[in-house]
């Protein structure tokens, strides 16, 4: 009993950093349609500002978590208006290569300044401290990584069902051409949307790092884990990407802790079972 | 049609390597495949910088020759890249010695085309004991996992661990370091109480903390590639409270100086076994260490810069004694040994590896606030184990 209880404290908390990483994805891909492979680049940005905030200005780790966030939200409208802008017109192999050539770049940029070694972000000595939950003992980051899970899913939630700006993203996202003929400016949505999902992104980097360590090549080393998230729980889903990233956390901390000898095989064998019984994800809208 | 072509190639290749061979005939070269782009372009920046250092401290001229390095990047672990990178370098660079290979397949690559070359093979890194069987040109002066996991499973059973749970990255050399470490330590009266194999890929290690601390052993052995693996293993190691319930760490590279920095004080304390460490308590390792960081600050000097510094060093005396001679320079090879950074070296003639000490180090804050292997133990000359199993 406590083996199945530790499994799930452990993959819960692993899915909710492919939550928070891959939710800013599904939004952006379903909305814009557009196959974004760098949105990893957004996470790997967030933990290297993180991580210089933390090391080398010796900033605490909730300010430099604050800033790096904020600085991505603030780099990401710009490089939507002057780079996406172009490739969503492109055809879906267009779109795959302009954006990992967008990774390459970002990929390079870290490695000229800060090499391609791990980047550690140093977080309060209290993140590391084990809390005894009775049955086994749990690192407190993980704590806060559930609870900032769940923090994310409420505020999206709420942003998405409840205020006007939530009414426009899911008609824009559903026809962008009938929202766009009833006087909703599209191209403003996509603009915050774009922010919204970078920013969570940076947010999911920076809180994720212990679980996926932070360097240069991040964005490539984990984009099929982002895409599968997607895939699985269908685009532009909020809800969905969530059950999927819990789903997967769960399941591959299980295969992982029971069946360590079968690898990963177990794990894709299972997303391969999912997509094959619904196309279009757990909850992802028929196009 | 395809004929003709191949004649001329064979023909202008013959021509252009006559021509060069006549204009620079006291110039050698010597072709380094390595990775230099990538997430592992590490290596090669260890070994290029090693190499600057002995080639500041000891000329570019051996005997009259001059010697030349042309570097070829393989992007990785690559074995097709590292054949074609190697045949271009024999055939159209001319190259007279091989070096570098920091994956095992990048290295096993090559095999046929250096016993047909006959042009020696220097690995400085990779660490797969089968390798040197493949061909009579492989020398190699790095570490095998053999080498350093016997030792530490002997120095275990002697020194206090009665039950041990092995967990290793499940590919050859994991494999090579369970093997290894679990055969020395049951034979010295030790218990291996699980053998865990964790998929490569993975970076949560949380399940299987939970699984060795279950496992009732007073040891976990370890064994991971360096990288985000490692990292996230000794972090899990601290924060699932492995650390504070006394169940002690053994390991081999975990603690790699390039980045045990990013660990943090969560390494202090842990117990690895290893060939080199840049706390190594010697004048030649100082002078190696400063003339490293002269020509390239915030370097830190590692098992790979080590492997080519001693690598280029054989090359060297290799050269001293053959020149351009691919088979002689081997049989000069053969026995040879001197002072390196790490300690007393010496080339086995036999397996082609390098004859070393293993330390036991433990992880301890220097005064200058960096991070560092303390050796505590030495095991003296301890061959590749590996190469007769």
């Amino acid at each position: 009993m406590s083996v199945l209880l530790s499994i799930l404290v452990d993959g819960v908390s692993y899915g909710m950093i492919l939550f928070m990483i891959s939710v800013g994805l599904s939004i952006t891909m379903g909305l814009m349609r557009v196959i974004n492979l760098a949105h990893g680049g957004f996470a790997l940005m967030g933990g290297a500002l993180a991580h210089v905030l933390t090391m080398s200005f010796g900033m605490s780790f909730l300010s430099a978590s604050m800033a790096a966030v904020l600085v991505v939200v603030i780099i990401a409208p710009p490089m939507e208006r002057v780079l996406y802008r172009h490739i969503y017109g492109f055809d879906e192999l267009g779109q795959v290569l302009a954006t990992v050539g967008i990774v390459f770049l970002i990929i390079a940029t870290v490695n000229v300044f800060l090499g391609s070694t791990i980047l550690p972000i140093r977080s309060p000595d209290l993140f590391a401290a084990p809390v005894d939950l009775g049955f086994r003992t749990l690192p407190f980051h993980r704590v806060v990584v559930i609870a900032a899970g769940i923090f994310v899913l409420a505020g999206l939630w709420l942003l998405i069902e409840k205020t006007r700006f939530g009414i426009y993203l899911r008609a824009a996202v559903d026809n962008k051409n009938a929202a766009g003929s009833l006087g909703i400016n599209t191209s403003r949505i996509y603009l915050i949307a774009f922010g919204l999902g970078a920013g969570l992104a940076a947010l999911g980097g920076i809180l994720g790092a212990e679980l996926l360590p932070i360097e240069a090549y991040y964005p490539l080393r984990y984009m099929v884990l982002f895409l599968i998230v997607v895939a699985v729980g269908g685009l532009g889903s909020v809800l969905g990407s969530f059950c999927a990233a819990l789903g997967l956390g769960v399941l591959d901390t299980f295969g992982r802790y029971m069946l360590p000898d079968v690898g990963t095989i177990f794990f894709f064998l299972a997303i391969i079972a999912v997509l094959a019984l619904r196309p279009n994800g757990l909850m992802g809208r028929a196009q | 049609m395809k004929f003709i072509k191949w004649t001329l190639f064979a023909a202008l290749t013959a021509a252009t390597g006559v021509w060069s061979n006549a204009a620079f005939a006291d110039t050698i070269k010597v072709g380094v495949i390595a990775t230099f782009s990538g997430p592992n372009a590490i290596w090669g920046k260890q070994f290029r910088e090693a190499i600057d250092v002995y080639v500041a401290e000891h000329g570019d001229e051996i005997a009259g020759h001059k010697v030349e390095f042309i570097y070829k990047d393989v992007g990785g672990p690559n074995a097709d890249a590292s054949k074609a990178a190697a045949q271009e370098l024999l055939v159209r660079d001319g190259v007279k010695y091989l070096a570098g290979f920091d994956f095992t397949p990048n290295a096993i690559a090559v095999a046929p085309l250096i016993k047909q070359a006959k042009v020696p093979a220097v690995i400085f890194n990779a660490g797969t004991s089968s390798i040197n069987k493949q061909s009579e040109y492989f020398l190699r002066t790095s570490f095998t996992l053999w080498q350093i996991s016997q030792p530490e499973g002997e120095w275990a059973a002697k020194n206090g661990a009665k039950k041990v749970v092995t967990a290793v990255s499940d590919y050859n050399p994991g494999i090579d370091a369970e093997t290894a470490f679990s055969k020395a330590f049951e034979k010295n009266g030790g218990k291996i109480v699980e053998h865990i194999r964790m998929p490569l890929q993975t970076t949560d290690f949380a399940p299987f903390m939970q699984r060795i601390k279950d496992s009732g052993a007073d040891a976990v052995f370890t064994f991971l590639p360096a990288g985000p693996a490692t990292f996230a293993f000794t972090k899990a190691y601290n924060e699932n409270g492995l650390k504070a319930a006394g169940i002690a760490f053994y390991g081999t590279g975990e603690t790699d100086e390039t980045t045990i920095d990013a660990l943090g004080d969560q390494a202090i304390g842990l117990v690895t076994s290893y060939h080199y460490s840049d706390a190594h308590d010697s004048p030649l390792n100082k002078s190696f260490i400063a003339k490293l960081n002269e020509l390239h600050p915030g370097s830190r000097a590692n098992m790979a810069s080590v492997g080519a510094y001693d690598g280029v060093h054989l090359i060297y005396k290799m050269i001293e004694a053959a020149g351009s001679d691919g088979a002689k320079a081997l049989e000069a090879a053969k026995g040879m040994q001197w002072e390196s950074p790490r300690g007393p070296v010496k080339i086995d003639p036999a397996s082609r590896h390098v004859v070393q000490n293993v330390y036991l180090r433990r992880v301890e804050r220097a005064p200058d606030g960096h991070l560092v292997n303390r050796e505590f133990e030495t095991i003296p000359n301890v061959p590749d184990l590996g190469f007769d199993q």
